[in-house]
């Protein structure tokens, strides 16, 4: 039987925008992942326990606030504690680039900014995942 | 016993998704844990949960887990959405009605999706509820996807079934499917506060009157809304006086019974159609019978004598 | 063209093809290669078009217009602490904007404190961080606020903050008759597109219904909501949704005030709105004259008298959402083109997008070219010498039409779902947003719909843009400052108006004077907000995509 590749999708800390996040979920739906979608308002706690539950490979953090730094680091540092570094995590939304290699360095391998396709994130993901 | 099987035992999160994970994948190594979690598993009473998308599902399982959380049991709850048969992928969305109980440890939240499976349940539920029974939960919540007279599979694993109606859908009650309204063990009227709710109470009057002439139970129905916590407590005596119900008439039993019947039937119809279709070359045979078919040079049954054949040697 | 009488939607025969098969519309309105006297012949020009100034006030809600008096240049900027912003605003001001607009960070959009556990990493990045009236003292230090109007774009506290703003204002002598200005306080869009909502839609439509009440009485010179399309836009609709769900939004405002007891003609003078300036540049046109003519034949309907209830006066923003992160300097180029279409529409005020915004807030720079657009586009293009200056145009009134068809449609199927609310809690606006949203993604990632430097004329080049960097020692200044402030004021007073409040919520009267007085006795917008929370519950939205 051919394993699903599970997705989590989340949106930390308090921003609301969530169109991209919506779309991001639908197209690895279409691309064949089971995507768990966390909802709005998560702190790095709530994500990593439902990951736990939800046993994923692959989180998708999905931020347009400015505050990634922050919040994403709060994320692979827990993840990193639980001893779950097999997780593939993914970064999206608006993050300037000098941002990404400190946030690659924390353990988000891909950060995808505005003007990404959807192809680009599944096939990342379909290449990377680590589970 | 295996250290992931005793983890499990002692409720540990990870192992119980893990383990949940090697059933929904039907991977090798769960035979053997799965016959030690069987050792375990029993105790936990199973409510399922079903009722067209709107019917607010969602916020009902929350506030029945909360309910069950203030008696200090412990909650797994399983949330079934579709596998799209295009893609083969799923949106499980249910979550995000109950994230204010991520948090709890005494309560432990799993999205399925139903994997190709017909009738509103996932293939690897009944692990699943096995899996979250031997780990210490007092009660399992199923919810099922809905949608339909063939989504009626809940009744096979559940002690007591909830269907969830809402008045207003624009539905009344004789033009939703027969199935789903036999399988009832007791109707909720959710989102109790719309208009119509009247209406639809009638209805359900009349349909219970007719339902259940001669027989020694007669299938309450309970009003809530769901999202203002209003006649939660009332669902969770309800469930409580259906539980008794069926220790007393030891229809509990029969029911346990089918469960599990239905469960070695599952188990077996995956072993088989595994062995047929995943097998590296006994499938290549299969899919090259399959195409012989197809060109009308041999016809499914006597395929299916020969594959059976093969099998039962 | 082709054989005698016989109608076509496309100029193309084999000698001369188009170069797509179908022509629209981002919403999808099929397109004709040519519009004539044909397409508008039904059109009685004194009945449905007429003169602006006057019902059904299609062609503008002045009589002058930009002839009168210019739309006014309002740069929503906020980030940091107050102090920052305060420079901003004053940099701003210095080089020619006519308003100010005060963009807020997260916590303080959701009513939390600074120091709030939630607020971790959330201060001063998309906005200004104003916990209490401290803050607002010296957000507009210096500033005039007697001579200036300000726009707030705040929703789920907006009572709140409003009332730190009238309080700041008091407090330095100036009455409150004479403040103007605008809070955005339109909920119902938050719940369909935004996302910043914090209590469910019964009472926080009580809440706003008291700020119509209140203002009408005692603040009426300020605009008590500002109904919004633009981030039901940026969501991803298209220009018939954002117009049809913006309108409707309104008249469901409309319906609850009425509800209440208030006269339609004591409050709708101030209701505002606030409409998005996207890429097809007659389609926003046409949508904006459109909402001028559904509103006002709607609030003739609902019994409105005065001629000033029917006008539909509007606040435009170019598109955020067109903005790329690749080549940002193009961006100073969409931006021109979606002012443009704002002004030709008739927009009261507008804020034009900075280059650099795909990537992060504005710097001065960026921002100061995005207030020039709009200055060469008043000085220099002679599109204000005029009014309406599209009106008649075959094209334009057809489309105008249509996008009314459209919206009426909208309103009908809302209507059989049972209102605005209801609509709401069953996802049917989110549902069509998340489909266009995703329609609009896939025809781009599919290269049906080419946007430059993202799918066409890429270029490799590394972006060079400055970023805006925020001081970091804010947040903590910031949390010292609420300490101190907790410590210093009178907390008998303080306790005192907070439980009064407590027990005003609970109860039907208008809580503004409440929250006013809370105010006054420094009680932070997490402390007002909370008892708020505490009273009303949370709101949580149902999982639509």
């Amino acid at each position: 039987m051919e394993k699903k590749i599970r997705v989590l999708v989340a949106k930390p800390g308090l921003d609301g925008h969530d169109r991209g996040a919506k779309i991001v979920a639908r197209a690895l739906r279409d691309a064949g992942m089971e995507v768990i979608y966390t909802g709005l308002h998560q702190t790095a706690d709530m994500i990593v326990e439902t990951a736990v539950q939800e046993d994923v490979d692959v989180i998708g953090l999905s931020l347009l606030s400015g505050a990634h730094m922050t919040l994403f680091r709060d994320v692979t540092k827990l993840l990193k504690e639980k001893g779950m570094g097999d997780v593939l995590v993914v970064g999206g939304g608006i993050i300037p680039e000098e941002d990404v290699p400190a946030l690659k360095k924390a353990g988000i391998s891909g950060c995808f900014g505005p003007g990404t396709t959807c192809e680009e994130i599944v096939d990342f993901i379909k290449k990377n995942v680590k589970r | 016993m295996s250290d992931l099987a005793s983890k499990v035992l002692k409720g540990d999160p990870r192992s119980v998704a893990r383990l949940i994970s090697l059933a929904e994948n039907n991977s090798s190594e769960l035979v053997d844990e799965m016959k030690t979690i069987h050792k375990h598993s029993g105790k936990a009473y199973v409510v399922g949960v079903t009722g067209v998308m709107g019917s607010g599902k969602s916020t009902l399982i929350f506030e029945l887990a909360r309910a069950y959380r203030k008696q200090g049991k412990k909650v797994g709850i399983i949330a079934i959405d579709p596998t799209s048969p295009f893609s083969g992928g799923a949106l499980l969305g249910d979550r995000v009605r109950m994230t204010d109980l991520t948090m709890d440890d005494g309560v432990f939240i799993r999205s399925m999706g139903t994997r190709g499976m017909l009738g509103g349940l996932a293939s690897a539920v009944y692990d699943a509820v096995e899996i979250l029974d031997a780990s210490g939960k007092d009660v399992v919540i199923i919810e099922t996807v809905g949608v339909g007279q063939a989504e009626v599979d809940v009744v096979k694993i559940a002690d007591t079934t909830l269907v969830v109606l809402v008045p207003g859908l624009g539905d009344s009650i004789q033009t939703i499917k027969a199935g789903i309204m036999e399988i009832a063990d007791i109707f909720v009227v959710n989102k109790a506060d719309r208009p119509g709710v009247e209406q639809i109470l009638a209805e359900l009057e009349s349909l219970i009157d007719i339902s259940c002439i001669g027989k020694d139970r007669k299938i309450p129905v309970v009003k809530t809304t769901a999202k203002e916590n209003k006649g939660i407590n009332e669902l969770v005596g309800e469930i409580e006086k259906h539980r008794q119900y069926l220790k007393k008439t030891k229809v509990f039993d029969t029911q346990r019974r089918k469960r599990y019947e239905a469960e070695l039937v599952e188990i077996i119809r995956k072993r088989l159609m595994n062995f047929i279709f995943d097998e590296s070359t006994f499938k290549e045979k299969v899919e090259s019978m399959i195409d012989k078919i197809s060109k009308k040079e041999l016809d499914p049954y006597t395929a299916a004598d020969e594959i059976l054949g093969k099998i039962l040697k | 063209m082709t054989e005698k009488g016989k109608k076509t939607d496309t100029s193309a025969n084999e000698d001369t093809p188009e170069r797509k098969t179908k022509f629209e519309t981002l919403s999808g309105i099929a397109l004709k290669s040519l519009y004539t006297p044909k397409d508008i012949s039904s059109l009685d020009y004194n009945k449905d078009i007429g003169v602006p100034g006057e019902y059904p006030f299609l062609r503008g809600v002045h009589s002058t217009m930009y002839r009168g008096r210019l739309w006014t240049m309002r740069q929503f900027a906020g980030f940091g602490s107050a102090e920052e912003t305060n420079q901003r605003y004053k940099y701003l001001l210095q080089h020619g904007e006519t308003g100010l607009s005060v963009a807020f960070d997260y916590p303080t959009l959701y009513g939390y404190d600074t120091d709030h556990p939630l607020s971790r990493g959330e201060f001063g990045k998309c906005g200004v961080a104003i916990s209490s009236l401290k803050d607002m003292e010296i957000l507009f230090s210096g500033i005039h606020v007697d001579k200036i109007t300000t726009s707030m774009t705040i929703n789920g506290p907006a009572a709140i903050v409003w009332s730190f703003y009238i309080a700041n204002a008091e407090n330095r002598g100036i009455d409150r008759r004479i403040i103007g200005g605008t809070i955005q306080n339109d909920i119902l869009k938050e719940y369909i597109a935004q996302k910043s909502y914090i209590f469910p839609p019964e009472p926080s439509m009580r809440l706003i219904v008291d700020t119509f009440e209140f203002g009408s009485k005692e603040v009426p010179r300020w605009n008590t909501i500002s109904i919004s399309g633009y981030h039901i836009r940026e969501a991803g609709s298209t220009a018939v949704q954002e117009l049809a769900f913006t309108l409707g939004d309104g008249l469901e405002y409309v319906r609850w005030a009425v509800k209440r007891g208030l006269k339609i003609d004591d409050f709708a003078p101030r209701l505002s709105f606030f409409f998005n300036a996207h890429n097809d540049f007659f389609e926003e046109i046409a949508k904006y004259r459109a909402a001028r003519r559904i509103w006002a034949k709607e609030l003739k309907k609902l019994g409105a008298k005065k001629p000033r209830s029917l006008l539909m006066r509007f606040h435009t923003q170019t598109a955020g959402c067109t903005l790329t992160a690749q080549q940002p300097e193009i961006n100073i180029v969409r931006v021109t083109m979606q002012a443009l279409s704002a002004v030709l529409g008739g927009t009261q005020s507008l804020h034009t997008n900075s280059m650099d915004e795909a990537l992060a807030l504005p710097s001065e720079k960026a921002v100061r070219i995005a207030l020039r657009t709009q200055q060469i586009l008043a000085e220099e293009s002679g599109v204000t010498n005029t009014i309406d200056p599209l009106g008649g145009s075959y094209y334009v009134e057809w489309l105008t039409d249509k996008m009314e068809d459209e919206t009426y449609k909208y309103f009908d199927r809302v209507d059989k779902l049972g209102g605005v609310i209801p609509a709401i809690e069953k996802g049917f606006f989110q549902r069509e947003i998340a489909e266009a949203a995703y329609k609009y993604q896939k025809e781009t990632d599919e290269n049906k719909r080419f946007i430059v430097g993202v799918n066409k004329y890429k270029m490799d080049e590394p972006v060079e843009i400055p970023i805006l960097k925020m001081d970091e020692k804010g947040e903590e200044r910031q949390i010292n400052r609420l300490k101190k402030l907790r410590k210093d004021r009178n907390n008998a007073k303080f306790e005192r108006d907070l439980s009064r409040l407590r027990k005003a919520a609970e109860g039907d009267e208008n809580l503004m004077p409440y929250i006013l007085d809370c105010v006054h006795s420094y009680a932070t917008l997490g402390e007002t907000c909370g008892v708020l929370r505490e009273v009303f519950g949370e709101y949580k939205e149902p999982a639509i995509y």
